[in-house]
């Protein structure tokens, strides 16, 4: 017998008393919150579950980096509550047609907007970017598994799709370099290239 | 001689595990923290995102305009958090849950936005926050045993947040920390507009 089995020694004895108290349990009288971390992380996974979102989400980071102040913040500022009045809508019950088409071609035209390092206007690409916030939030911000907490998918969404813009701007800094800047050409092309996938898809 | 403190260590080592294994009773509705209701109270605002968002939206808008809103924020929330808090208790009727939304939309929007306050409107903002989410705290809290000492844990929660985050935003006032503060409040702003939705969604 292994020592620390033996009920003679302080191991073995322990585990005889830890187990003496395990079958000593009451009873459980929680009223169980169920669904709320599941709420959490089912709003985390939507968003970087669809290559759509996460691209479109990676391009509009990336173009804020190569326009540089002040869209490089004002970008992942505005997009988030817009993409939420989306939502809103969506929950509402306010239509918006061609819901799949909007979101892929938003990943084409940001995705082109990167590649010919595109620079209209800050409120021109303010408009550009909160109307495909739009699409993207009634098509995903609605979407909450049964029950499950609407705040805290709410704030898992959100977070997600946040963080994904930080990982646009991050990559996009490389801007400040020549090397960076080609590389940052070719995603653009390269996100493009996925809308269009995106596009046959949807009208498929 | 030598064998008393390896007794000792043995006994110490063999009771903690006995500890450790030992269940408790489960009868917790929201959270116990077995230390008492004024713990029970300070452990419910932070496990409580919907009163938790909103003291961070209010102390994150406090911070960014200064160490004078700042300063305004911490005593005034609080007090008039315990006010709401007393008025929910002693009540306990319906609460509108419309209220939670709407001050992560004000306010994630004034701290995305970046807006200028007066030190009244901030004042104002403060009081009416704490009235109102005080008041959903107090109204909840009815739990036998709970009451106005775990009223006092959740004011003694408000204020220590409140201070610690108003005091670390009050040092970020450029560059790219203030720009992470702006997302937060836009952050904050989007999940309130989501929570609309699912509020008025047809079928609520």
């Amino acid at each position: 017998m292994s020592r620390a089995l033996d009920p003679r020694g302080w191991p073995g004895r322990a585990l005889l008393a830890a187990s003496a108290l395990l079958l000593w349990a009451p009873p459980g009288q929680a009223h169980v919150e169920a669904g709320q971390a599941a709420g959490f992380l089912a709003g985390v996974a939507h968003p970087i579950s669809g290559l759509d979102h996460v691209l479109a989400m990676i391009a509009v980071g990336l173009w804020g980096a190569q326009l540089g102040m002040p869209a490089v913040w004002m970008l992942p500022v505005t997009f988030p509550m817009i993409m939420a009045l989306g939502g809103m809508l969506g929950l509402i019950g306010v239509p918006l047609p061609g819901v799949e088409l909007g979101i892929a071609v938003s990943a084409i035209l940001l995705g082109l907007a990167v590649m010919s390092e595109l620079r209209p206007s800050l409120t021109a690409t303010v408009a550009v970017v909160g109307l495909f916030g739009i699409f993207h939030g009634h098509a995903h911000g609605t979407e909450l598994p049964p029950g499950q907490s609407a705040l805290l998918y709410s704030v898992g969404f959100v977070i997600a799709t946040g963080v994904l813009h930080g990982v646009g701007v991050a990559v996009g800094l490389v801007h400040g370099r020549p090397w960076g800047r080609r590389l940052l050409r070719v995603a653009g092309g390269g996100v493009a290239a996925a809308g269009f996938w995106f596009v046959w898809r949807a009208v498929a | 001689m030598r064998a008393a403190p390896k007794r000792a260590g043995e006994i110490a080592i063999g009771s903690g595990v006995a500890l450790l294994a030992g269940p408790t009773g489960a009868d917790a509705h929201l959270v116990t923290s077995g230390l008492g209701p004024v713990y029970d109270g300070l452990l419910h605002l932070l496990v409580t995102p919907e009163n938790l968002i909103g003291v961070v939206a209010l102390a994150l808008l406090a911070g960014a305009r200064g160490v004078v809103h700042g300063r305004r924020a911490l005593f005034v929330l609080p007090a008039a958090w315990m006010v709401g808090g007393i008025v929910g208790l002693a009540v306990h009727g319906r609460v509108s849950l419309a209220l939670m939304p709407l001050s992560f939309v004000l306010l994630g929007g004034l701290v995305a936005a970046d807006v200028r306050l007066s030190v009244s409107v901030m004042t104002a903002l403060a009081a009416l926050l704490g009235l109102g989410h005080g008041y959903l705290d107090g109204a909840t809290m009815d739990q036998p045993g709970l009451g106005a000492s775990a009223l006092l844990g959740s004011v003694a929660a408000v204020f220590g947040l409140v201070a610690l985050t108003a005091s670390l935003v009050v040092t970020l006032q450029t560059g790219w920390p203030r720009i992470v503060v702006r997302v937060a409040g836009s952050w904050i702003a989007a999940i309130g507009l989501l929570l609309l939705g699912w509020g008025f969604r047809p079928g609520a």
